[in-house]
């Protein structure tokens, strides 16, 4: 599994603020590996392939070749941290657990925060750059937090299709992030619990920028064709607490195993589902009915409970690994407390404890939610920097649950993951930064000497892992001896 | 490329501060603090906690006021960004 997140960014002070020079500025001030200069393949993508089996006209992206490098910077822990439209991203190396895509997503928000502060330094006086983790400016303009999940291609799509989207336009009341206030011409309340939902406007496309779907069709796996999808899920918020993380993804990727392995006997569709999506995040109290395809009504506490009764009858009779145990024992636990009463949850969930914020300063100060400190409030919520946004404020207290320890995020910043092919990316890149001529997820292609460029495909991403590699790389003193060892196997 | 000419970024220490505060997780519906309780100990205990957290609090508002942006007015007005994806 992995993350990708699209940063807000302001220049403060810059009257001419133009977000993509200064995305620009940002990737390449931030210093990971000085000598390395490589491109992204953008031979290796295929975003215009559809998983109900078509592919769509249009024109695939490729810049030049100075453009490319100015724009796309793959670092030494295997992520790839990159301008995208007008909008840092950082995606997250291949990881094969929960706890490792919240050390390696936090990483991101580190990188972030150093770049930040290298590309200020090169601004004249008086300009800052300011990077929000948040999915929304308040004002119709949303920009993405995409889950990627490995899938096995013989799960028929439309099962996905049937089962994900009422898992997913419910699962909000426990990894929501949050919001004041209403856009995109959606019905006006004082607070709700996504970022993202007003952006939601069909139940399924291929497209992520406009008429946003609620199951995005984007098929291409990265991997191997004939055995994987990646899907790819666009309707998520960005979170800053690691709890709401842990379990958007640990319950996400359990959900996907059931669907794979047929554990789901009773279909939980609702009807109309753009409309719930909006109707569940405006309902914080999450006692809201909605109507069901098969007859009679649910609140989405009960369309969750029972895709967790689903997986407890799924995992009585298997045996299960100490991350996949914590997260069912804390989705059962958290569901029990939203159910009786959500705002509960204000160590864990991001809508719950920015929502407990705003409300003691607006007691404090007197202030209701239309007043311009409440609005700074749940935007800086999400400023990545450590001593300005109010939720890292919050952390230092101690006043909001972990699942990592600080150190384990450090590492994260400059250590690949051991267990995937990201390992073999990430090591290639600290190893042969002169070598390494071009990276895509699933290739990497060396500049050797006179030799033409060689390109080594990863098609399979539990491969390439320090169990596989580490002794190859280690009698591979030059890339070109590693060139020459991998064609001679 | 001028531009990958820089001095280099000062060093993260500052998030040394953020700490490990790694938290045990609140268990169970919530705080049961003997809130049933109807004897004068707890009455006195449970008043001394509501104390203490609203302490907390105000000393969390403090902070907050400390670093909150200035002109949030202004500031919010024109945090415009571009949709993405």
């Amino acid at each position: 599994m992995g993350s990708e997140i699209e940063y807000g960014i302001t220049v403060q002070g810059d009257p001419d603020f133009d977000p993509i020079s200064s995305c620009v500025l940002l990737v390449n001030a931030y210093q990971d590996n000085e000598d390395a200069r490589i491109l992204w393949d953008y031979e290796q993508e295929n975003p215009l392939a559809d998983a109900r089996g078509f592919h769509v006209e249009g024109e695939k992206y490729t810049p030049n070749q100075q453009e490319n490098i100015a724009r796309n910077k793959t670092l030494r822990n295997g992520a790839r941290f990159y301008v995208d439209h007008a909008h840092p991203e950082y995606s997250t190396p291949e990881v094969t657990n929960v706890r490792d895509l919240i050390a390696f997503e936090r990483a991101g928000e580190r990188t972030m925060e150093a770049a930040r502060r290298a590309a200020t330094a090169l601004l004249p006086s008086g300009q800052t750059v300011l990077i929000h983790k948040n999915n929304s400016d308040r004002k119709g303009n949303s920009y993405g937090n995409h889950e990627n999940y490995l899938i096995e291609r013989r799960t028929p799509f439309r099962e996905i299709v049937e089962h994900m989207t009422p898992f997913l336009i419910t699962r909000n009341i426990f990894c929501g992030s949050g919001k004041v206030g209403t856009e995109n011409r959606a019905q006006p309340c004082d607070y709700q619990i996504s970022q993202r939902a007003d952006f939601f406007e069909t139940e399924v496309a291929l497209d992520t920028m406009v008429k946003r779907p609620i199951i995005n069709t984007r098929d291409e796996p990265h991997a191997d064709r004939e055995k994987y999808r990646r899907f790819h899920v666009i309707i998520g918020d960005s979170n800053l607490c690691e709890v709401s993380t842990y379990l958007r993804f640990g319950v996400t990727a359990i959900v996907l195993g059931l669907i794979e392995d047929g554990a789901i006997p009773k279909s939980l569709s609702v009807n109309d589902p753009v409309k719930v999506v909006k109707e569940v995040s405006h309902d914080l109290a999450c006692k809201r009915q909605f109507a069901m395809e098969r007859g009679g009504r649910m609140t989405a506490v009960e369309i969750q409970k029972e895709f967790l009764e689903n997986a407890l009858r799924y995992f009585s009779s298997r045996s299960l690994d100490p991350i996949t145990k914590d997260i069912l024992v804390r989705w059962e636990r958290m569901l029990a407390q939203i159910a009786e009463d959500p705002l509960q949850l204000d160590r864990e969930v991001d809508w719950v404890i920015k929502h407990k914020l705003i409300k003691s300063y607006m007691q404090r100060h007197k202030v209701d939610w239309h007043h311009p400190q409440v609005h700074m409030l749940d935007l800086q919520y999400h400023d990545v920097r450590p001593d300005k946004g109010l939720y890292n404020l919050l952390e230092r207290r101690g006043e909001v649950d972990r699942i990592v320890e600080s150190e384990e995020i450090e590492r994260a910043v400059k250590t690949p993951p051991s267990d995937t092919r990201a390992y073999f990316r990430g090591e290639c890149i600290r190893r042969y930064p002169d070598e390494v001529f071009g990276v895509n997820w699933d290739s990497i292609s060396f500049n050797v000497g006179d030799e033409p460029i060689k390109r080594i495909l990863m098609n399979e991403p539990l491969k390439g892992t320090r169990a596989h590699v580490e002794e190859l790389l280690e009698s591979s003193p030059t890339a070109q001896i590693l060139v020459r060892n991998l064609t001679a196997s | 490329m001028k531009i990958f000419k820089h001095e280099a970024e000062p060093s993260s220490g500052i998030w040394g501060a953020a700490g490990d505060q790694t938290q045990k997780t609140k268990q169970g519906g919530g705080d049961s603090d003997s809130t049933t309780s109807s004897d004068a100990g707890g009455q006195k205990k449970l008043a001394k906690k509501g104390e203490e957290l609203k302490e907390e609090m105000d000393s969390l508002i403090d902070e907050i006021d400390e670093v909150l942006e200035e002109n949030a007015e202004e500031f919010v007005k024109n945090y415009v960004q571009r949709g993405g994806e």
